[in-house]
């Protein structure tokens, strides 16, 4: 009886999102991006780019992360988990591209990317690497269809490819994830030294790794909770692990890069920069790395889950510090987003958590 | 050699013809509004008593936002120097105007199929061989049109000339690699809202120098990657070998070793 009302709460509340996000949809295309988002000539990017773009492929490095280490450095006891989170990834992708629509300010001419080239430009190799990317994905992900439509044939070819697809598949992510920090680059006088560095490319990719094994733990207490699938907690055991090692790394990383920069006495200078910062630090590196590290609190699920959920907040601040409040000293004012913009960011997010709850209901997502 | 302006404050009144000429000559609204806008390529701003400097477009020599956009939509014309927007190109992502280092170019928030606004240094006009509109118009010669190499050498003579009346800089010679539009100030630059610190490297090399790197990371992880599932590979077989007593010593043929 709880578990239905629960059910039906979330039921309206995707509903009432969508429809919601539909009607801003139309306000959006029909009377331009000033009419739905607080954007203006000195913040042309805000919340949509920090968070539904750049945010989003982060968020979904959870696929080619697992799969290389279940194809390529033959960790086969997660095979389980390949499908959720190529499902997870496929979904994301799909998600960042739909929700770069609401973005960009001529979404139809996007395609023009495939013919007009310009190789000295980031975005022009990101988007590169996203398009071809989400096909290796789909590609990745097609065995559900051909097992749920039993084409033997099929299947055997995508056996035969299977290795390589997934070699390029981690190439291609090592490209686009780092360079999702080199579109900040260009942006040295700009972004605040908390952020801006010349390894922003390592940085974005070493956290990538480490949030797509958190986003594969608290997906895999989620798709528990929400649909009885069974967890292999030993597995999850195992990931969590990887995940406080690729933080540590990061950690480390970044030690250096402030040492070397010498931006340590920023951290006492007044502004709220360094609030942003520390609790960026403190809730996706500091807590999850000792909460993890020992022993017996990563084998209570609910610390495991509450530990994997703060890498990935952590994450996103981190992301939205970067593509959003690292500007506004520059500035000297702060953007916030409009209520539309959040509204069409959540329609965005609901709409891959329905289809992921549709897919997962039709498809052999699951193993068993 | 690249066309340029030169800029002297000392010798702007605060006039604003350059403003009304630029407005007549791109066909914006005489009456717009009176900072950098969609509609509003130049404005002339007061910064003191009898002080005013002019803003538009830099029409940087290597700029930024040629660099940073993925269809190539807007162009540096090498003749006249114009930085210049494609509108059949541009896809709206507005990563120009994050990357520009003098914040120059303006977006129609408000449209439904928005353009990327901004000076382009009277390219057509420039083209049939006249003086961009607002070097026309200036009365006092403070906004000057010239090749970029003899405006330098014009504005080193001017502070040679008045070595107290001007700070010893001439303002786009080294900026961010150099720009077409040129400042002789006699206050410091960051008095004029142009940026102070500006670094003297080229922006796009910031980008350059991780993008040049791709080819070399596409090589070392396929190696890696290839050489990972070859090892991988090898150790199953090894297990499998030690496994089965009978088949003891004989080495298993590299089958495997195709995947790469």
């Amino acid at each position: 009886m709880n578990k239905k009302i629960r059910l039906s709460f979330w039921g309206v509340f995707a509903i009432l999102t969508i429809a919601l996000g539909l009607v801003l949809t139309v306000l959006r295309f029909w009377q331009g991006l000033g009419r739905v988002t607080a954007l203006t000539d000195a913040y042309p990017w805000g919340l949509w780019i920090g968070f539904d773009v750049v945010c989003g492929v982060g968020l979904a490095a959870g696929g080619f992360t697992i799969a290389a280490m279940v194809y390529l450095f033959g960790f086969e006891k997660y095979h389980p988990i390949v499908r959720p989170a190529i499902l997870t990834a496929f979904l994301g992708y799909v998600l960042v591209i739909f929700g770069l629509m609401f973005d960009l300010g001529r979404p139809w001419s996007i395609w023009h990317a495939i013919i007009m080239w310009n190789p000295r430009s980031v975005m022009f190799e990101v988007a590169w690497c996203v398009m071809l990317y989400s096909t290796v994905l789909a590609l990745e992900f097609s065995p559900v269809l051909l097992e749920r439509f039993k084409l033997q044939k099929a299947l055997r070819i995508y056996k035969a490819i299977v290795i390589p697809l997934v070699l390029l598949g981690v190439i291609l992510s090592t490209l686009h994830q780092s360079s999702l920090g080199s579109l900040f680059l260009i942006f040295p006088e700009k972004l605040h030294p908390f952020w801006y560095s010349p390894l922003l490319p390592v940085f974005f990719y070493l956290s990538a790794i480490g949030v797509g094994l958190a986003m594969v733990i608290v997906e895999s207490f989620l798709s528990f909770r929400a649909f009885g699938k069974q967890i292999e907690f030993h597995l999850l055991d195992d990931l969590a692990r990887y995940m406080v090692a690729m933080q540590l790394l990061y950690a480390t990383f970044k030690f250096v890069d402030f040492r070397n920069r010498h931006v340590f006495h920023l951290l006492v200078e007044p502004g709220p920069e360094k609030w942003f910062f520390f609790l960026e630090v403190g809730i996706g590196i500091l807590i999850p790395v000792v909460l993890l590290t020992v022993r017996r609190w990563r084998r209570d699920p609910r610390i495991l889950f509450a530990g994997a959920s703060m890498v990935v907040a952590g994450f996103v601040l981190n992301r939205l510090n970067t593509s959003i409040t690292g500007f506004e000293r520059y500035h000297g004012f702060a953007y916030f987003p409009s209520w539309m913009e959040i509204c069409i960011t959540l329609f965005v997010v609901t709409l891959g958590v329905v289809a992921y709850r549709f897919a997962v209901k039709y498809l052999p997502v699951f193993e068993h | 050699m690249p066309k340029a302006m030169l800029i002297d404050i000392t010798q702007c009144i605060g006039c604003e013809a350059s403003s009304e000429a630029c407005r007549e000559v791109n066909k914006l609204p005489k009456n717009g509004p009176k900072q950098l806008h969609a509609d509003t390529y130049q404005v002339v701003e007061q910064i003191g008593p009898d002080q005013y400097v002019r803003r538009q477009c830099m029409h940087c020599l290597n700029p930024a936002c040629v660099s940073v956009c993925p269809v190539g939509a807007l162009e540096k014309n090498e003749e006249f120097g114009c930085v210049t927007w494609v509108g059949d190109k541009c896809l709206g992502c507005r990563y120009c105007m994050m990357s520009c280092p003098f914040n120059i170019p303006r977006y129609e928030w408000t449209s439904p199929n928005p353009e990327v606004r901004k000076c382009v240094f009277c390219l057509e006009r420039q083209q049939k061989g006249q003086p961009p509109a607002c070097a026309e118009a200036c009365p006092t010669g403070a906004t000057k049109y010239g090749d970029r190499e003899a405006l330098l050498k014009e504005a080193a003579e001017r502070i040679t000339a008045n070595p107290k009346g001007y700070v010893n800089h001439i303002y786009g010679q080294t900026e961010i690699g150099g720009t077409s539009f040129l400042y002789l100030s006699p206050v410091p630059f960051e008095m004029l809202h142009l940026p102070g610190s500006l670094p003297t490297e080229e922006m796009p090399e910031y980008t350059w120098k991780v993008l040049s790197q791709i080819p070399h990371i596409v090589l070392i992880g396929g190696v890696f990657l290839g050489g990972m599932k070859w090892l991988t590979n090898r150790k199953n077989e090894i297990l499998k070998v030690d496994s089965k007593p009978g088949t003891g010593s004989e080495a298993p043929a590299d089958k495997e070793k195709s995947h790469e």
